[in-house]
């Protein structure tokens, strides 16, 4: 068999190992429960006057449960980055890990196997999200071809973050520093257009907010979705995404392979 | 593959091996060849680098300097042609807690890259052959440390590995645990299979090894059979136990060199343990008429010897050849 026989093979053979795992120990699925009560959070209690805030026609809490689902599912995108870093930082504690190196596997394949479990296991989250989200009163316009669409940006985003996450379980020894590495990502959509038009910001903050790279994804799923002005923020979306998943990945498996011993 | 392990039948060769972590020397220079089929024990102390040792070997982990071939392959030049003869059981448990003993064993079939019902067989066999049949629906993180070690050693069997690195196989294993291991590891040398094991046990080695070797602060200060390093110690003895003091007195009189023990009656005469010098100790006894109770020979074990050399200075040592 072809190098590339034996990649997709271990590859497909890890993430069997990980989807096990995450259906004995769902860890990125618990995760989910932190950005539900957020969005009823920020629906309920702050929906009324923040909606009132966003000057539309209609205003108030309706308005609002829709400005604020885009943020919600990057909250959702970055609590799930949380759970790939602890399961991958757990992971690296156990002996298998050893043994895999001492293997002759596609190496990265232990890696992508935590990838592609952590990315269904955030589609997963992110649809539960867009449903509870639908019972709390968002209401998108989006057309079957958006949709698409806007699952294509969530997962490029999603895949984004992951590897981003992978890297971090892997830069650390301790689990503990694992899961909290990953915690300024939940930031960022507070840090963008997740709540708030950035319009509304200090100049300082407005300007990493305008800057930084939820911001064009958040937007572009919030043109996707009901239909607002999109602009150039599709293609800086998928840039970011595109730069944020290759750096990931090459320092992940950089340091994936370091010597143990180092 | 077959040429290069049927051209020399040296398993494991290694030359001038080092590794350092920072300041501390770990490997000071390591020369060992290992004859294929043959079971080799690493004995060392805690902190001796006997998992440095394997670490670098199964190539886990890099050396700063020396040269291994495995099965004739460079270990640097070509890892993956090495890993893919060798199987590792280290000495912490590298079994997948999540999974069950059963998917634990096919997890290693497929990375193996053996056919999907040639590898489904290979784990029942081994589940049998490991007594896990049962057990095999049932997630690892349930077994007991005896179930652990076995399944441990059932993953690294999968790949029908030609060369196997056992580190402390034993370690914490009770009694009976411990003689099933070393009937698996004894079996397994029978089909061939190349061994090397480190362990603080010095019964396991003398038990299994066919070499050993004593490794104590980076570097191998005796090595040979079993036998060899024993004779390498002057500490055998011939035990004499008298009815009564009068019996202890005369026969402390007739041998000169000996140990007397006036509270149990008891006189340990140095000896080899041969049978010319005990037939020598016994027409001694005759001549002087001396009458005694019982006789013991005590052989030196590998305690003795371990003391022996790692009691003493860097300076002192041995290679018995």
């Amino acid at each position: 068999m072809s190098t590339l026989t034996y990649a997709v093979r271990d590859s497909k053979t890890m993430l069997r190992r990980n989807l096990i795992h995450m259906l004995r120990y769902p860890i990125a699925l618990m995760l989910v429960g932190i950005p539900v009560i957020l969005l009823l959070l920020f629906v309920y209690v702050f929906g009324g006057t923040l909606g009132a805030g966003l000057g539309g026609v209609s205003g108030g809490r309706a308005e609002y449960a829709n400005y604020v689902l885009p943020g919600i599912l990057l909250i959702t995108v970055a609590c799930a980055a949380q759970g790939t870093a602890i399961s991958v930082a757990m992971d690296m504690t156990e002996g298998i890990i050893a043994r895999f190196r001492t293997m002759a596997i596609f190496r990265p394949s232990v890696l992508t196997g935590h990838v592609l479990s952590s990315m269904i296991q955030t589609m997963l989250g992110l649809a539960v999200v867009i449903g509870v989200g639908l019972l709390v009163g968002f209401r998108p316009t989006a057309n079957a071809i958006e949709w698409v669409a806007a699952t294509g940006v969530l997962a490029m985003i999603t895949l984004a973050v992951i590897w981003l996450s992978v890297a971090c379980g892997l830069v650390t020894k301790s689990v503990e520093t694992a899961s909290n590495l990953p915690m300024p990502l939940i930031l960022l959509p507070f840090l963008g257009s997740g709540f708030v038009p950035t319009d509304s910001m200090p100049a300082a903050v407005r300007l990493f907010a305008d800057y930084q790279p939820f911001t064009p994804v958040m937007e572009t799923l919030r043109g996707l979705l009901l239909g607002t002005a999109i602009g150039n923020n599709a293609i800086l979306a998928v840039a970011w995404c595109v730069v944020i998943t290759l750096a990931s990945y090459l320092w992940a498996k950089k340091l994936y392979n370091r010597d143990p011993s180092r | 593959m077959a040429t290069a392990t049927s051209r020399s039948a040296i398993a494991i060769a290694v030359t001038g091996l080092r590794k350092s972590y920072g300041d501390n020397v770990v490997l000071d220079g390591i020369d060992l060849h290992i004859a294929e089929g043959t079971i080799f024990a690493l004995l060392g102390p805690n902190g001796a680098g006997k998992t440095t040792m394997v670490q670098i070997l199964s190539t886990l982990i890099g050396a700063d300097g020396g040269h291994v071939r495995i099965a004739g392959r460079e270990l640097t030049q070509e890892p993956d042609a090495v890993r893919d003869l060798i199987g590792v059981t280290g000495q912490f448990s590298a079994v997948d807690n999540l999974l069950t003993g059963e998917e634990n064993l096919n997890l290693m079939a497929d990375l193996r890259h053996l056919a999907r019902t040639e590898g489904r067989r290979r784990t029942a066999d081994l589940l049998a052959q490991f007594e896990l049949t049962e057990a095999g629906k049932k997630q690892a993180v349930t077994y007991s440390g005896g179930m652990r070690r076995r399944l441990d050693l059932a993953m690294t069997l999968v790949g029908d590995p030609r060369i196997i690195f056992l580190d402390e196989p034993t370690a914490g294993l009770d009694p009976r645990s411990r003689r099933t291991m070393w009937q698996i590891i004894r079996d397994l040398v029978a089909s061939g299979v190349t061994i090397f094991l480190t362990t603080q046990y010095l019964e396991e080695a003398d038990q299994l090894a066919d070499q050993i070797a004593l490794l104590d602060h980076g570097r191998l200060i005796a090595e040979g059979t079993p036998d060899e390093l024993k004779r390498l110690i002057p500490g055998g003895h011939i035990r004499l136990q008298f009815a009564d003091l009068h019996g202890l007195e005369s026969a402390a009189r007739a041998f000169a060199e000996s140990t007397r023990d006036d509270d149990t009656f008891t006189l340990q005469v140095p000896s080899d343990g041969g049978v010319r010098s005990l037939r020598a100790l016994l027409d001694q006894l005759d001549m002087a008429s001396i009458e005694v109770d019982s006789l013991s020979v005590h052989t030196p074990d590998l305690d003795d010897v371990f003391l022996t050399f790692t009691g003493q200075p860097d300076t002192e040592r041995a290679t018995v050849r």
